[in-house]
């Protein structure tokens, strides 16, 4: 048998390697296709992420400046008295001190038109000012505050001058005032903070997020309080204590067919118990965090059940060599190694259920509200339905502030997934 | 103690594990049949036999290392000092701190090596307070060979050391919980020449406190370390007596086929 060759009994020595030759050309070009399929996939899927950041950052750019106009105003004692304070003839001071530009505007309509150049929002900034500080009564104090609307289009070039009168937002009249307040150099153009420190409003130079922020703030909080013990205990029982037969079968498909439920429906849930069931109250961050809570279990147990899975069995062995309970071993040994997979898998979780918007549509979630919440009891809305929100609203600001919204959205889940990448850099340990 | 072959050729030593009758399924297979055996105090005991013969099987008994495994079931008697460990009164944590273990490939906890040692005593209260503990670790770590090389860095993670290192820390930490019997699964198949030798010196002076059982899938290591020798073959144990009776006089043919290298 020893002196058969295996490769045919008239094949000479080196036959084998005559054999293996003329299939080498074809083995590396598969190879060759297989690298530039992956380079065209990889080219592809980055084109479309860069597609949609660069279409996101070319609209939203312009939310992140908003036009103010700087006025001297006198806060006149016959307008504004510290008594009656926070009431005031405040959008009067203003007035005066925005005619100081317009002299020839004295009828009373032409006047309110001067008066639009303003936001609506201008004398509240006026009063809050003032109120913070009543001795500023009777001087004349510097503002700054945002322009409407049209004007911040009109001066960031996206109302066209080209364009017929009777189009255009603005008519002539309207357009060379704003030029002869640009001449006397009152208006500029700085960062737009009341993006961040606003909370929602009807106008959109007034709209800001600190509303959005808040309530996902709370939402996470709560969803992270809620899932991750849970997540991490069931995990455990799961992976380390449960035995094994059909019923734990039957628990880790459910829990796994429960991570692929559409959102939708953890939104009707929580629509149907918590609020209508329960009487918790409507659009509030405690029921949306309970919604998100469910939704990111399934993803927390499997992220968890994976991760200790993966401590080596040797570790286990080890310690219950040494005479360590179950429960000495899971906390003791396995827990702190799985950890940093534990939290990577939370961290992926929480991304996921700040991004999360339909099932917080149907908790009410997507109202209006124009003050950041003081609590998770109070109403809100959270980042994903505020841009919803934006999204819906006519007015021409709001396009360019939903593109702003989402690269603020963007940038908290960019930075929470590089919390994980970095979690799990940092804490990984090697066998 | 009514065993013929031990009382036979031994009668220093006492013992201290003695199993009847035991069979080991693991599921449907059937890995350890119908083994009966008694192991010595302070001797060495080798098993050896070719892989999958049953010999860590029969080893993870003695501590009760099976009942982790949800498919294992451990029909027979093996007793301790006379009791049975299989007895429902009888805790598996409590009997694995007097049945210690060492495993073939070593499994340091990624700590340091002062809590790798440390942590067998503390998880039993063994130490009543912090110089109590520092020494039990420095003892043990003096009787596993290694202080010597590590007390200037007890603090310095177990995994960094050296393989051979590491596999004497394990011993260090399995002897500082103070057991009875030391069970070693292959304590040298990961180790080099070198470290292999550290481990068979060690095991040696073990062997006076201890009831060392020891693993090996060499047999001249069986040979070098051990008293007694029993010799495992699909399952069943085929030959168990002095070291040197089995492998210069076996009475089985198939330990004589084993030591000669025509079966394995």
């Amino acid at each position: 048998m020893a002196d058969t060759p295996l490769y045919g009994a008239d094949s000479p020595a080196g036959s084998v390697i005559d054999r293996i030759r003329p299939g080498l050309a074809a083995r590396r070009r598969k190879e060759l296709r297989l690298k530039i399929y992956g380079l065209v996939a990889m080219g592809i899927a980055f084109g479309m992420l860069a597609l949609l950041i660069g279409s996101l950052v070319f609209t939203g750019w312009r939310a992140f400046t908003q036009t103010h106009v700087t006025l001297d105003v006198f806060l006149d004692p016959a307008e504004i008295r510290a008594e009656t304070l926070p009431r005031g003839g405040f959008d009067s001071v203003l007035e005066a001190s925005l005619l100081q530009y317009f002299p020839e505007a004295t009828e009373r309509a032409e006047r309110r038109e001067v008066m639009g150049i303003l936001s609506n929002g201008a004398q509240f900034i006026l009063r809050d000012r003032v109120v913070a500080d009543p001795s500023l009564i009777g001087q004349t104090i510097r503002v700054t505050v945002p322009t409407s609307d049209s004007y911040d289009q009109l001066r960031k070039g996206l109302i066209d001058r080209e364009t017929p009168e009777r189009l255009r937002r603005l008519n002539d009249a309207q357009v060379e005032r704003f030029d002869r307040l640009e001449a006397a150099g009152v208006v500029s153009q700085p960062l737009n903070w009341a993006l961040l420190r606003n909370a929602d409003s009807r106008f959109p130079e007034l709209a800001g997020l600190r509303g959005a922020l808040v309530g996902s703030f709370w939402l996470l909080l709560i969803c992270f309080l809620i899932s991750f013990p849970l997540g991490i205990a069931a995990a455990i029982y799961l992976e380390e204590f449960a035995p094994k037969n059909r019923v734990s079968d039957l628990i880790e498909v459910n829990i796994n067919n429960l991570a692929a439920v559409p959102s939708v429906v953890f939104g009707l849930l929580g629509l149907a118990v918590f609020i209508n069931w329960f009487g918790m109250p409507r659009s509030a961050p405690i029921v949306g965090g309970m919604v998100l809570a469910l939704m990111t279990l399934p993803t927390i147990i499997i992220a968890t059940r994976a991760a200790l899975k993966a401590v080596p069995p040797s570790i286990r062995e080890a310690a219950l060599g040494v005479g360590a309970s179950r429960q000495q071993v899971v906390f003791g040994h396995v827990l702190p190694l799985a950890m940093p997979g534990i939290l990577t898998g939370t961290i992926i979780g929480l991304a996921q259920a700040l991004g999360e918007t339909a099932p917080l549509l149907l908790i009410g979630m997507n109202a209006f509200i124009t003050s950041a919440p003081d609590g998770p009891f109070q109403a809100a809305t959270a980042l994903p339905t505020q841009i919803f929100i934006w999204a819906d609203s006519p007015e021409r600001g709001f396009v360019s502030r939903t593109s702003a919204a989402i690269l603020v959205l963007l940038s908290f889940l960019i930075a929470m997934n590089a919390l994980a990448i970095f979690l799990r850099q940092r804490f990984q340990r090697t066998w | 103690m009514n065993d013929m072959r031990l009382t036979q050729r031994t009668d220093v030593s006492q013992t201290k594990i003695a199993a009847q009758h035991v069979d080991v399924h693991y599921g449907t297979t059937h890995a350890i049949k119908d083994v009966s055996v008694e192991i010595g105090d302070r001797l060495v005991t080798a098993f050896i036999g070719p892989s999958g013969c049953g010999k860590s099987t029969f080893l993870r008994c003695l501590n009760r290392m099976n009942d982790t495994v949800a498919s294992a079931r451990v029909t027979g008697r093996i007793t301790l000092d006379g009791e049975d460990i299989y007895a429902p009164s009888v805790d598996p944590v409590q009997l694995r701190a007097r049945v210690g273990m060492v495993f073939q490939k070593p499994n340091p906890f990624p700590k340091s090596i002062y809590e790798n040692v440390a942590y067998g005593p503390k998880i039993h209260g063994l130490a009543r307070n912090r110089a109590e503990l520092d020494g039990i670790v420095e003892r043990s770590l003096r009787r596993a060979a290694l202080w010597e090389e590590v007390k200037d860095r007890l603090q310095a993670p177990g995994t960094g050391l050296s393989g051979g290192q590491q596999q004497r820390l394990c011993i260090a930490r399995a002897i500082a919980t103070e057991p009875e019997v030391l069970l070693m699964d292959e304590p040298c198949s990961a180790l080099d020449p070198i470290a292999t030798a550290q481990v068979e010196e060690l095991i040696d002076e073990l062997r006076q406190t201890y009831a060392v059982i020891i693993v090996t899938h060499s047999m001249q290591q069986a040979a070098r370390v051990s008293q007694r020798t029993a010799f495992f073959h699909l399952g069943h144990l085929v030959e168990y007596g002095e070291t040197g009776q089995i492998f210069t006089n076996p009475r089985d043919p198939r330990t004589e086929s084993y030591i000669s290298g025509r079966i394995g």
